[in-house]
């Protein structure tokens, strides 16, 4: 039945409509291809009962002509999204075995729709991680390997898992979330298409929060076409979330494949880093040729503050950070370790349930906020926020999207940046400035390296404009044919 | 600015993360060379620029002041590390 976790979850929805296969047999083709991959560690925690309970639920709903947009199709979770009665850990030491008494928002939609629950992925602790490394599980191994080398490769992060397993098909299409980078940068290091839609588009009830004005949630799975489907489920207005945007979904499906006649396509010059391969630039160039040749009209631009959209990150997130993990207190729910007085099992209790990434963060963004620093750090990083969210409003007068690379290099070596914070930081040098302007952004791959690795390409677009972002992406995916597929060493 | 081992004590003390003298040293050079990353930021005209807190241009909603959920203490409690009768367990906190 592996045939069965090759298809996209287009194909997937229609032959389950059609009943040529049930959820069960597609389900349990999901549940038999992770139990033979454990190698990855793309999964932290496999709920094959659960999975195969719920496709039964939706094989009886297809069974009488009934059923949602995503019925009966197995999908991965990201271990930052709270499931009801099912561990929750967002792959820290701290949250312990937390059990979830409540869904988050984004995954209660996707029930809804008749999505099956294969289990919860692995991600970096907290989601603060470009490599998958910062996890208390380890980290996930990046299906793709160098061609005639076994050297293990890191997935990108922190959606990992999510990543990992959309690409060595071990489920659909993964949930995951983005607040500089996190869904993109894995989707480009795995050949994976992820987007990262308008801040306020999904949802983040529910969702262990990281950096509340940054964090947004969005899908990673295998075609242009199915992150859409994935993203209309998990979009909509909802009421527990106050930054949410009460707007209309739009069918992004529909998007996919429209026309590019006259659409206007922004070149930003200063989207070049110091080092990045040739083959990078190359494929950045044939991007561009792509979408000119598909009608789009080119033009370069500018967007002058990007090279500060890092450093101001590395105060706003930290700084959202130190003040949303001050919960984790080991009080209410979490591991609690013993000390001598209140303040003394507080210190205990955060000092060995965080990592050591999530330690540095916090303690950036709890002295980026002390007196005496507040003005100088915090509150001109969001001034200069406003400059790099200027520079994009003033772009989009000129062009209806962007194209970018999506990151400065391939996925490289497990442990290879691992020793120095700054160049792991560097990684998201093109996917941030989306987040700190709150606009959408969809990775996908274009084509491979020297090495036989995927590369991708970033597609930007205006608030609450996926729908161009989707029609941009869906002319580059057919234009780059690309089908390559990681060889299956993991089993 | 310097951030020497002295500054990330008292952060860490601020923070309440435990950390054992031997990773002050190792913490506070790590934490100087981002912060001395950031300092480019100085670079940007930042004259008369609104601070920006959230990402969308919108007036956060109001909603009418009642209770819309709880009234489930076991549901609430079944995390703890630490409860009895329908209560949190927690340290002593006033003497």
């Amino acid at each position: 039945m592996s045939e069965l976790t090759n298809l996209t979850l287009k194909a997937a929805l229609a032959g389950l409509k059609a009943r040529e296969f049930s959820a069960r047999e597609i389900t349990k083709a999901h549940v038999d291809a992770i139990a033979k991959a454990r190698g990855l560690n793309a999964y932290v925690l496999e709920t094959p009962e659960k999975a195969l309970a719920m496709a039964d639920a939706s094989d009886s709903r297809l069974a009488k002509g009934e059923g949602g947009a995503l019925e009966g199709a197995p999908l991965g979770i990201k271990d930052l999204f709270c499931t009801e009665g099912v561990r929750t850990t967002a792959c820290s030491n701290i949250l312990g075995e937390f059990t979830p008494a409540y869904e988050s928002t984004v995954t209660s939609q996707l029930w809804r729709d008749g999505a099956v629950m294969l289990g919860k992925l692995n991600l970096d602790e907290f989601a603060m991680g470009s490599s998958n490394e910062t996890s208390r599980f380890g980290p996930v191994t990046n299906p793709w390997r160098r061609k005639g080398s076994n050297v293990s490769l890191t997935p990108g992060g922190s959606s990992g898992g999510s990543a990992a397993a959309a690409a060595a098909n071990l489920c659909l299409g993964a949930t995951a979330t983005d607040t500089g980078g996190s869904i993109r940068q894995p989707a480009a290091f795995t050949g994976t298409v992820g987007i990262k839609p308008t801040y306020g588009r999904c949802s983040r009830w529910g969702i262990v929060a990281f950096a509340s004005s940054l964090d947004q949630a969005g899908p990673i799975a295998r075609t242009v076409e199915d992150s859409a489907i994935l993203l209309k489920s998990m979009s909509g207005h909802d009421p527990k979330d106050s930054t949410s945007l009460n707007v209309p979904v739009p069918d992004f499906a529909a998007a996919c494949g429209r026309s590019l006649k006259g659409v206007r396509i922004g070149v930003p010059k200063e989207y070049r880093a110091d080092g990045m391969p040739d083959e990078i630039e190359k494929l950045w160039a044939q991007g561009v040729e792509w979408l000119r040749d598909a009608g789009a009209e080119i033009k370069e631009v500018s967007l002058p503050h990007t090279k500060y959209a890092l450093p101001c990150y590395y105060i706003v997130a930290p700084a959202e950070a130190s003040s949303n993990l001050a919960r984790y207190d080991g009080m209410r729910f979490g591991k609690r370790e013993a000390g001598e007085d209140l303040i003394d099992i507080y210190q205990k209790t955060r000092g060995r349930g965080f990592g050591e990434e999530v330690k540095r963060r916090i303690l950036i963004g709890t002295y980026v906020l002390s007196a005496g620093y507040y003005d100088a750090y915090y509150l001109r990083a969001q001034r200069v926020r406003a400059r790099i969210a200027e520079d994009f409003k003033n772009v989009f007068q000129e062009v209806d999207a962007l194209l970018t690379p999506a990151t400065p290099s391939a996925a490289f070596a497990l442990g290879e940046k691992s020793g120095d914070p700054v160049q792991m930081y560097l990684n998201d040098i093109f996917t941030v400035t989306a987040n700190l302007a709150g606009v959408p952004g969809l990775a996908l791959p274009a084509g491979l390296d020297a090495q036989g690795l995927p590369l991708g390409l970033q597609i930007l677009g205006r608030p609450l404009d996926e729908a161009t972002v989707f029609s941009v992406a869906s002319a580059i995916e057919k234009a780059a044919g690309f089908s390559a597929k990681p060889d299956v060493w993991w089993g | 600015m310097a951030l020497d081992i002295e500054t990330v004590r008292r952060v860490a003390r601020l923070a309440r993360l435990e950390e054992p003298d031997a990773r002050l040293p190792v913490l506070a050079r790590e934490l100087e060379s981002i912060m001395q990353w950031i300092e480019q930021l100085n670079e940007v005209d930042v004259e008369g620029v609104e601070p920006m807190s959230s990402a969308v241009d919108v007036v956060l909603p109001m909603r009418q002041d009642v209770v819309t959920d709880g009234g489930d203490p076991l549901k609430v409690l079944k995390n703890a590390p630490r409860s009895e009768d329908g209560f949190f367990v927690v340290p002593k906190v006033v003497e």
